[in-house]
Formats: structure tokens, sequence, C-alpha cells
């Protein structure tokens, strides 16, 4: 296979990989957003993000093809409501846990997971929807490369997204309210910041940019169905080797993730086939392991420190 | 003097008002723990035991098919809250285990012939050190970062099980049809004969589960219960004063990762005799989250308690599903016979899990068990009871 494999995957090849690549990193940065902001502001890692990215899909879904919305519209309002959700679990089950052990609350977002998805999907079945989006699969070409409309909005959202990030947690009093709350709930309290608002905040805007990745994720080709909700998941190794509490570590890790997978899609069934069929699917996850057993924060992440 | 006391000591717990109250940390993990407790402990076993060898008799065979399944998870989910309930080491890669437990049990059962004590021998073995080469991760990592690495094992495990042929039979998972099952002059795949009286599977591998999951309660009961118990404990509470007290860490996180996967494995194995075949579809996360679901409803940091939530757990959606057909489900479930519902069952159950899940969490952290322990403190205490 050697010679004639190696000349099948030309400059070209690479160029438009390293290209999806980009284009796919940045919908994981942006669920991997979501994860994070919840993180920041609350010390918890939270797996009902995934549904909540479900949910989001399917509200901008149901708001272009069955109610005739605009499809602008039809996100921003996806948005507005998967945010009103996010406030809702919030004040109904994780504004008891405060003060728990991290692994109970983590525990409780699994369960908020498993109801959400379930239900999002008992609404809207599990056939495959077209989100009805502007973007379709047109392309055009830029430097050789072909490139596809949407995912050129997805990255324009994600620098978007994170330049608010930055600013909000940068200038904003509400983001330094974070920050504290997230470093010592106890201690900030006792300093008057509004613990309450800050977890509602949080979750709100998770919420939020959950809508705004259901709906990057689903659109064009890629169609919106019960399984992206696990493709959600997929994320994880991008908020992780990010960096647990930061933004700009969700976005690099997002990128260098869909690279990997990119990547592995390309070149894995010529070298190395013997890992088996779809391996991209998983590589992201040998990554992640790899990288945490050199720098166990990731790479943007904050050293824990530990006292007795 | 310290004589003296002791003496007193003695003849207090014998004779006095107090008789049977624990006064030193000695009583207090025995097993069998006093005097007064006694005729309680022995008319349990006694009623159990009686439970263990007339069901078979009494229930038919699809009923005792839900009970060895409910025994098989209440054996993985002793694993996990040896790892989860004492240690505070939250795994959702419990799903991984039990499948290599399965294959394990699989390869050298269904596809080389080996007698079953050695293959599940093998997959209990295969568990132990597979969980021993994860365990050094909980070293490295803390809390959240190590629940990611857990749930990446699930979707890395998955890949093998699709992949490697030669194995696991890939997609099409592999059959343990050929394996033999028995035991000595036990042949439980025939069904057991005693007396003249001949049984079948489903009776015979109820009596072969349920006795592992005594085993497994007794043997994790001594771990919980010795030094190791409580190193593991001190881990859970806050594992840098147990380093500090001179806890060894890394002994311990490995330690409880290898025996919580060698449950596993063990659970695994008699899923797959249960079962007679694996498939690779069958050890995701769904699984995982079961398993988290049946040591939090049970009750962290209890082993009667795994019982419990397995019982519950399983035997509960299993209730749902024979049920699923009546009016009351209704409005809620889709059935096969054309009935629209708001659930299909499996979303149903699965919402079920989800919410029992995030509603114990909320109101009875403690479980299952917890109710248990409120009643059996509420007679030990009679008649001061509160």
């Amino acid at each position: 296979m050697s010679v004639s494999a190696l000349a099948t995957i030309t400059g070209d090849d690479l160029l438009q990989t390293g290209f999806s690549g980009v284009a796919v990193g940045c919908k994981y940065a942006l669920i991997a957003l979501g994860f994070s902001i919840v993180f920041k502001a609350t010390g918890v890692i939270n797996f009902a993000q995934a549904s909540l990215v479900l949910l989001g899909g399917y509200l901008a879904y149901h708001f272009t093809q069955s109610w005739g919305l605009n499809f602008y519209l039809s996100v921003l309002l996806a948005m507005a409501v998967g945010a009103l959700v996010g406030v809702v679990v919030e004040a109904l089950v994780l504004r008891r846990l405060v003060g728990e052990q991290p692994a109970t609350v983590i525990m409780a977002t699994i369960g908020i997971l498993f109801v959400l998805d379930n239900v999002t999907t008992s609404i809207w079945g599990p056939t495959n929807r077209n989100l009805g989006d502007p973007w379709g699969v047109s392309t055009r070409e830029v430097l050789g490369v072909t490139v596809a409309d949407r995912d050129l909005w997805t990255i324009a959202f994600t620098a978007v997204a994170v330049a608010g990030f930055f600013l909000f947690f940068r200038y904003s009093l509400l983001g330094l309210a974070m920050r504290a709350a997230a470093f010592d709930p106890e201690a900030a309290m006792a300093q008057g910041i509004p613990a309450r608002r800050v977890g509602r905040v949080a979750w709100a805007i998770a919420g939020l940019m959950g809508a705004l990745a259901g709906a990057t994720l689903a659109a064009g080709a890629s169609q919106l169905s019960p399984a992206t909700g696990s493709l959600a998941l997929i994320a994880f190794p991008a908020i992780i080797l990010g960096g647990l509490d930061s933004p700009l570590g969700a976005v690099v890790g997002g990128v260098i993730i869909g690279l990997v997978q990119q990547f592995t899609a390309l070149t894995a069934p010529e070298y190395f086939d013997w890992v088996g069929e779809s391996f991209e699917r998983v590589s992201p996850y040998l990554v992640m392991i790899v990288l945490l057993l050199i720098r166990p924060y990731g790479l943007f992440g904050t050293k824990e420190v530990r006292r007795i | 003097m310290a004589a003296i006391t002791q003496t007193l000591t003695h003849a207090f717990r014998r004779t006095g008002p107090a008789r049977g109250l624990p006064l030193a940390y000695v009583d207090d993990i025995k097993l069998i723990r006093s005097p007064r407790q006694m005729p309680w402990r022995w008319a349990f076993v006694v009623a159990a035991a009686s439970a263990y060898l007339w069901l078979p008799t009494y229930l038919g065979d699809p009923g005792l098919r839900v009970l060895a399944m409910c025994g098989i998870f209440a054996i993985g989910a002793i694993g996990l809250n040896m790892l989860t309930g004492y240690t505070g080491q939250i795994s959702l890669g419990h799903a991984f285990f039990v499948g290599a437990g399965a294959y394990t049990a699989a390869y050298f059962g269904g596809q080389r012939g080996w007698p079953m004590p050695v293959y599940l021998g093998m997959a209990v073995l295969v568990g132990f050190l597979v969980g021993g080469i994860i365990g050094p991760f909980a070293l490295r990592l803390r809390g959240h970062y190590l629940v990611v690495v857990t749930l990446g094992l699930v979707f890395l495990g998955e890949h093998l099980w699709n992949n490697w042929d030669s194995v696991t039979g890939g997609g099409n998972g592999t059959s343990l049809g050929s394996a033999p099952m028995s035991l000595g002059p036990l042949d439980f795949k025939q069904g057991l004969e005693f007396g003249g009286e001949a049984y079948t599977f489903d009776q015979s591998f109820f009596w072969l589960v349920w006795a592992f999951v005594v085993l497994g309660a007794l043997v994790a009961k001594n771990i919980v219960r010795s030094r190791a118990g409580r190193a593991m404990q001190a881990i859970r509470d806050r594992d840098l004063s147990a380093e500090v007290l001179g806890v060894n860490l890394a002994r311990y996180k490995v330690g409880a990762f290898a025996w919580s996967s060698a449950y596993a494995a063990l659970a695994g194995a008699l899923y797959a005799l249960l079962q007679q075949y694996v498939s690779p579809l069958e050890f995701g996360l769904f699984l995982a989250i079961t398993y988290v679901a049946i040591v939090i409803i049970g009750g962290l940091g209890t082993i009667f308690g795994s019982v419990l939530g397995a019982l519950f757990v399983w035997g509960g959606r299993s209730l749902i599903e024979q049920n699923s057909g009546r009016a009351v489900f209704d409005p809620l479930i889709t059935t096969s016979s054309g009935e629209q519902g708001l659930f299909t069952i499996g979303e149903f159950n699965a919402v079920l899990f989800g919410a029992a899940i995030v509603l114990f969490l909320l109101f009875e952290p403690r479980g299952i068990a917890a109710f248990w322990y409120r009643v059996k403190t509420w007679f030990l205490t009679w008649p001061f009871s509160y």
C-alpha cells in the first residue's frame, strides 16, 4: 500500500483538512464555552450542557420549520428559551445543592442530562430533521480551499462569543463576581457577592450558548437527530484539553480536537488502519488522556492550590 | 487499674441496662455487632436464606431472570460503591470494566471452551488488572478531570469492542452458546438436579448469581470495615489530610480501582452468561449511568445499599416494562400495540432514572439504605427512640 497510498494525500488535502478541522473545532469550542461558564461560576462540571445543546438545536428547528420564522430570529429565540430553561433548572435543582460536594452536584447534572435529553427526543421523535438554515450546503473557493458557508458562520460566531466572554469576565462587575464565587463561594458571599444571581446568570448563559451551539452543529448537511446530544459529549476533550476554567482554553482545545479528529479521519485508513473504523470518534479522547498525564489541569487551566 | 476497668466494663456489657451497647471500636466494626442485635441479625439471615432457597420454586422463569439481572447489577454496584461511596472517586467508566469482564468470559468460555471456574476467574483477574492500570490516573487527576477521563474510557471501550474482531466479534458480537457452565457436579446450563428434582436454567442461574452476590458483599464488607476501608474513607473525606496522616494514597486509590473493576468484570461475565451473547452496544453511557443511579439511589457508602439499589432500579424498570400496556401508562408510554404516548418505554425509563438521581440527591442523599437504618435505629434504641 505504501507508495500509492502516500501519493493519495496531497498538499491540497492537508489544507482542506486543516480548514475543516478548525471549523469543526469552532463548533466544539461553542459547546465548550457553555461548559466553561458554569464551571467558572460554580466550580462544577455541567453534564447537562449536552442536553441544552440538543434542546437548543430542536428549538431552533421548531421555530423555523413549524412556526415559519426567519432563521436568525429563530436562533435568537431558541437562545432566549434555552436561557430560560437554564434558569429554571438552576432554580429547581442546582440552587438547593450549593455548598454540597462537587461529586454530588456532578451527579445531579447527570440526572438532569438524562431527563432533558429524553424529554427532548420524545417531543421531536427519533427522525433526522433538517434545520432549514439559509447556508445549506453552499460553498465558496478561498485560496484553493473549498469552504462551506456554514463553517464561516460558525467561526464568526465563535470569535464573537469568545470576545464577549473575555470582555464580560474582564470588565463587568458580574463577571468579576463570578470569578470570585468560583474561587471560594463562602468568602465571596461574605464579601456581599450575590451567589444566587451568579448561579442564575451562569446557567442562563449556558442555556444560551447551548442553543447557539446546537443550531450551528445541526446546520446544513449535518441535520438534527438525538445523536447531536452525544456529539456534545465528544466536546469534553476540548474543555479538558484547554483547562476547565478558561474560555480561551475552550477555543484552543476545541480547535486542537477538531484538527486531531479531521486528520485522523484523513490518515488513519491509509497509514494505520489497524486502529479500526471511525477511529476519529475516539482519537480526541486518547489525545486528552495523554495530555492530562503531562499537564493534569489542561493547557490553560488554573492549578488547584491544595490546602488542608 | 486498667484490668479492673476492663473487668467492670465487661460485666456491665454483659448484664447492665446497656447490655449490648458497643463500648469499644472492635464492637463497632463487628459484622454481628452486639448480643442485642443477634436475634434480629440471625432472623434476617434466616429469612434471606429461605427466600434464596424458596424463591426459584415459587417465581416463574421470567421473574427469576429479572432477579438474576438485579443480582448481577448488585455485584457491579458493590464494586462501584467501594470506589465512589467509600473512596470518593467518581467513575463514569464502570460500563467499560463490565464490558471487559463480559468479553473475557466470552473469549475464554465461548471461543476457547475453558471450564467455568477458570474463565470466571480470568474475567475477575482481567478486571482487576485493567482497573489497576486505570487506577494511577486517579493519582494524577482530581475530581472533574478524572470524571471526564473515565467517561472517555467508555467511548474508547466501545471502539475497542467494535473493532477487535478476533476477540470480540466486532459489531456482530460474540456468542457464549458453547461455553461450559458446570461447577464440579453442578451443571448450570442443563439446570441443576437435587433429589431427583430437575430445575431450569433460570432457576439454577438465580442460585448461582445470588451466591456470588452474598460472597461479593461479604468480601466487600470485610474490606471496608478493616484498615483498608478506613484508609479509603479518609481519602474520600479529604485526600490531602489522609495523606498527611500517613495513608498511602497510591496504594488505596489504585487498589480501590482494581477491586471495583474486578467486581464490575464479574458482573459482566455473569451478564454474558445469562444472555449467552455479548454485543458491543450494551456497554455504553447508559449502562455507566445506570450503575451511578444504583449506587446513589441505594445509598453511597453502604454495601447493603448497593443491593437494595440494584433491586429497586432494575426491578422497578422491569415492572414498568411488564406493565407498560396498562391503562395507567397510556398517556405516557407508546406501546407496540399502537398506543400513542408521550415517551417510548426506553425514554420513559431514562427519564425516571434521571429524575430519581436528582430527587434522591436533593431529598435523601444517603439513599434507600438510610430508610432502613432509620427503622433499625428506632428499634435498637427503643424505648428511647426519637
